[in-house]
Parts: C-alpha cells; sequence; structure tokens
C-alpha cells in the first residue's frame, strides 16, 4: 500500500515535470521570470553561502589542527584535509542540504499560496502552461546559479581557514598554503559542481511539486513547505552516496 | 452560446452534478445561483475545464470543450476569461503589470499597444491611478475591477465570473453588477455568473439557472422570480421574514419591481 502510494507520487511528479518541461509559451517571459527567479532563488542566497562557508572553513581548519595533526604527521595535513572536505563535500552536499531549506521553503510556500488564491486556476483559465511558467524558471536560474555558489562557497571556506591562521594563529600560514595546494586535483572541482547540479535539480523541482499540488488552505501550505524541505533534504543525502560512487 | 447537454460530475461515489441540461446566451448576464454547496462552483470549473465532466457536453458554439485534445482546449481558453471570487491578481505585478499579463503572454502588440490597451481596460472599470499600485495594496472592491480589467484585455467571448460580489459591501457590489452588465452587452459576450448575492440576481439577472442539490431546479428571468411557484426557488431568494413579507405585500398589492 505504502509503495503504492510513493509510486503514485512519483508519478505525479514526473507528469509534472513533463508540463514543467515544454516549451514556453513566450520566451520573452520566460527569461523574464528566469532572471527573476535567478536573483531571488540564487543571488539572495549568497550571503548565507558565504556566511555559513567561512565559518565552516575556519572550524574544519581548527578542528584539523586540534585532532588530526600531529608530530608524525606532515605539516601540510590540516590544510590538505580541510580542502578536501570544502571541495568534496561542504561546498556541494552541505550547502546544497542548507540551500534546500531556504530555498526549497520559498519555493513550496510560493507556488503553494498560488494555488490556494486561485492564482495558478487564473493562468490555466488563461491558456497559459502554469507549470512551464512558474516551475521552469526556477528549476534553470537554480542550475545556472549553482556552480557560482559552489565557488563562492569553496572560496570562502578557504578563506575561513586562512582566517584561522592569520587571525587565529591556529597554524602557520604557510603550513595552510601547503597543504591546500598539495596533490590538488581539478577533477575534485568539477566533481563538485556535477553534484551541485543535480542537488540544484532536486532543491527546485521537488519543493515545485509540493507546492504547485497543494490542496486546501494554509496548513496545507505550511506542511507542504515542511515535505518540501525534509523530502529535498532526504533525497539529496540519498544522491550524494550515488553520485560520490559514481564520480569518484 | 454555452450549451451544456446532460452533464454529470462525481467525486468518487457522490455526485455532484446530475443530468444538469441548459442554454448560457450572447450578450445577456447568465446567473447561476443556489445554496453553498449544491454544486455551483463545480458546474463552473466543468465548463471553463478546471475540472473534467464525468458525463456529458459542453459546447462553445457548437465546439465540444469535454473533449478537446489538450492544444485545442488551450487555444479555446484564450477566448475566456475569469474572475475569481479571490480576485486571483498575480502578488508580485503590479496591478497595470496584471493586466497586461494576458497581452505579455499571447498578443502580438508592441509594448507601447500593450500598455495602452492595459490603461484603456483599467480605464473601463474607473481604476485610472492604481496601475503602479500592488493587489495587497488596494481594496477588495479594486481588486475585483483590476480582475475584470485583466479578463476583458484581449476580448474575451466568454467571461465567467465565480462570486464576483463576495466580501463586497452593497454599494462596490452594485458598481461590480453594473460593470459586468455594461461590459456585456458592449462586447456582446456570454457572461456567466456564479452568485447567491440576491440583489445581483434581482438587479442583472437576464437568465437565471437554479441549482439544487447538484440538479437544475428552475431556469428563468429575475421578472418570473416574484411569483415563481417553485417553493425551493422562494425559499432560497426570500429567506428572510423581511424579504417573505416583502414579496407578499409586492404580490398582494400587484407591484412591479
Amino acid at each position: 500500500m505504502l509503495i503504492h502510494k510513493y509510486l503514485t507520487i512519483f508519478g505525479r511528479y514526473l507528469t509534472l515535470m513533463g508540463r514543467t518541461f515544454s516549451r514556453p509559451e513566450r520566451f520573452r517571459m520566460f527569461l523574464k521570470q528566469y532572471v527573476k527567479e535567478m536573483a531571488q532563488l540564487g543571488v539572495n542566497s549568497i550571503g548565507i553561502v558565504l556566511l555559513i562557508s567561512f565559518f565552516i572553513g575556519a572550524v574544519i581548519c581548527i578542528q584539523m589542527k586540534l585532532n588530526i595533526q600531529s608530530p608524525w604527521m606532515p605539516r601540510w595535513v590540516s590544510g590538505y584535509t580541510t580542502r578536501e572536505i570544502l571541495l568534496l563535500e561542504f561546498s556541494s552536499s552541505i550547502m546544497c542540504l542548507i540551500l534546500a531549506g531556504k530555498v526549497g521553503s520559498n519555493i513550496a510556500s510560493e507556488l503553494g499560496t498560488m494555488r490556494v488564491t486561485q492564482q495558478i486556476d487564473a493562468l490555466e483559465i488563461m491558456g497559459v502552461n502554469s507549470a512551464s511558467y512558474l516551475i521552469l524558471p526556477k528549476i534553470m536560474g537554480m542550475l545556472t546559479i549553482m556552480p557560482c555558489l559552489v565557488i563562492f562557497s569553496s572560496a570562502t571556506g578557504i578563506l575561513g581557514a586562512y582566517a584561522t591562521a592569520y587571525v587565529g594563529h591556529v597554524l602557520p600560514p604557510d603550513d595552510l598554503t601547503l597543504g591546500l595546494q598539495h596533490d590538488f586535483k581539478p577533477w575534485f572541482m568539477w566533481m563538485s559542481i556535477i553534484k551541485s547540479q543535480f542537488f540544484a535539480f532536486i532543491i527546485s523541482s521537488v519543493p515545485a511539486f509540493c507546492g504547485y499540488t497543494v490542496e486546501g488552505g494554509s496548513v496545507n501550505v505550511g506542511k507542504a513547505s515542511t515535505d518540501a524541505v525534509v523530502t529535498s533534504s532526504v533525497l539529496i543525502l540519498f544522491s550524494d552516496v550515488f553520485l560520490t560512487q559514481l564520480l569518484s | 452560446m454555452i450549451e451544456v447537454k446532460n452533464l454529470y460530475k462525481s467525486f468518487e461515489d457522490k455526485d455532484v452534478l446530475k443530468d444538469i441540461n441548459t442554454v448560457f446566451e450572447d450578450g445577456k448576464t447568465n446567473l447561476i445561483i443556489g445554496r453553498s454547496g449544491s454544486g455551483k462552483t463545480v458546474l463552473m470549473k466543468n465548463l471553463v475545464g478546471l475540472l473534467d465532466p464525468t458525463s456529458g457536453q459542453v459546447l462553445y458554439d457548437g465546439r465540444d470543450f469535454v473533449h478537446m485534445t489538450k492544444h485545442e482546449k488551450v487555444m479555446m481558453r484564450r477566448e475566456m476569461g475569469m474572475i475569481f471570487q479571490s480576485a486571483a491578481l498575480f502578488d508580485s505585478l503590479t496591478v497595470l503589470e496584471n493586466v497586461m499579463f494576458p497581452l505579455d503572454m499571447f498578443s502580438s502588440m508592441t509594448y507601447r499597444e500593450r500598455v495602452k490597451r492595459a490603461m484603456d481596460c483599467l480605464d473601463r472599470v474607473n481604476l485610472n491611478g492604481a496601475e503602479e499600485k500592488f493587489p495587497g495594496e488596494i481594496s477588495g472592491g479594486m481588486q475585483k475591477r483590476v480582475a475584470i480589467a485583466r479578463a476583458i484585455s484581449l476580448n474575451p467571448k466568454y467571461l465567467f465570473c465565480d462570486e464576483p460580489n463576495s466580501g463586497l459591501d452593497p454599494k462596490t457590489s452594485l458598481v461590480i453588477d453594473d460593470l459586468l452588465q455594461g461590459i456585456t452587452k458592449e462586447f456582446n459576450i456570454t457572461t456567466i455568473i456564479n452568485t447567491h448575492d440576491m440583489n445581483s440576481v434581482m438587479g442583472i439577472g437576464e437568465n437565471i439557472i437554479f441549482i439544487y442539490e447538484g440538479e437544475k431546479e428552475w431556469q428563468g428571468e429575475s421578472s418570473q422570480i416574484m411569483n415563481s411557484t417553485n417553493e425551493r426557488l422562494t425559499d432560497f431568494i426570500f429567506a428572510s421574514d423581511l424579504l417573505k413579507n416583502m414579496r407578499q405585500v409586492v404580490i398582494q398589492n400587484g407591484l412591479n419591481l
């Protein structure tokens, strides 16, 4: 019974995505929405991404220095492990988990409110493909802006690590630089960006589905918003396992 | 003209609409009335395609809307305008942008022409000066007028209004009724209004359909209501003691409303 329920939901999700990825009625309107969504979902998230990345970068560096570094280890180990954690997991997966909360609830509540106040019905009556008009620019906007967020996150995380070296004097800056440059594989950066594209799709499409299919009133909009965050977070974690295995 | 033939709508095992047969005429204000939960909104949603009927036909000037392809339905909908109970204006757009939206989406006009057309529509509903405001900054009555302006911006052939007067004071309701009647005559469109506002029924009802428990109970003009022998209809229209007494006085003295 439970499987049937989840398969039904998955089927409805696929149907909605089918409607979403159809040719926009007016490309001019699509572009306008696309730019607006990039600003609303992506640019407006830069602040929180930079703030969290800076402090997490600093904390990772301190933890590595205090718990990993020993006289038996090379002096670059703290910088090296900090870089690997930031590039491989934090800037893609953990940052997307954070964005799932911010962006996911935003999308679900916006579309849910539009549904219960009949704004989506109004679009349908006009003959507009509401799924394509409302959801496609959000997905495309997130996919476009996500690599920038990943790069900003990695760079700010490294800045945070440097802050511990220069301001906190936790470790010598030269050691940190040596570690950050040691055995650098550019593929890890690409891996991070590729993973983030999958996560960007999850954090925009799943909450859009939850919001778009709301029935009832404001209580259900709140529930859809919670469901959107929980579901997209779980899906990010699941897909992270597979993607890491696949891309490593 | 919109014809409804043998329309049934059920939700799981509950029959909400049962064998509805009626005609909504051009250039007339067609009213659907009935108690809350009688099936008025479901009927309107079936007419515009927000719900699919269980069986039956909805013919728009002879074109069967129910059995149209998805693309045909989309094209058909461009001939429709709808005013929702909640006005359903787009929160993130200004009044002018709301009215321009259908034009932006479907017309090949230049930007200047679209703005001019939207301003003309706002002028028609007496809303000059509000174009830069957002829906949250204007009153409920103004929101309804913006919704009317948006609905007529593409010169629809069919106009649907779901309880356009709900939540409005009696004077504002009269303004909305006059507007709807005026637009119907001016553009010779088929207007269907779903309402339980008795002022609207008596004031602008040219073709009234009374729905009772999902069935068409009565159809006629507002002038026929006063002398109707249909008890369910008169009980619904003249629900309060005051109105019942007034009706008796009108009938006894042979007055004309």
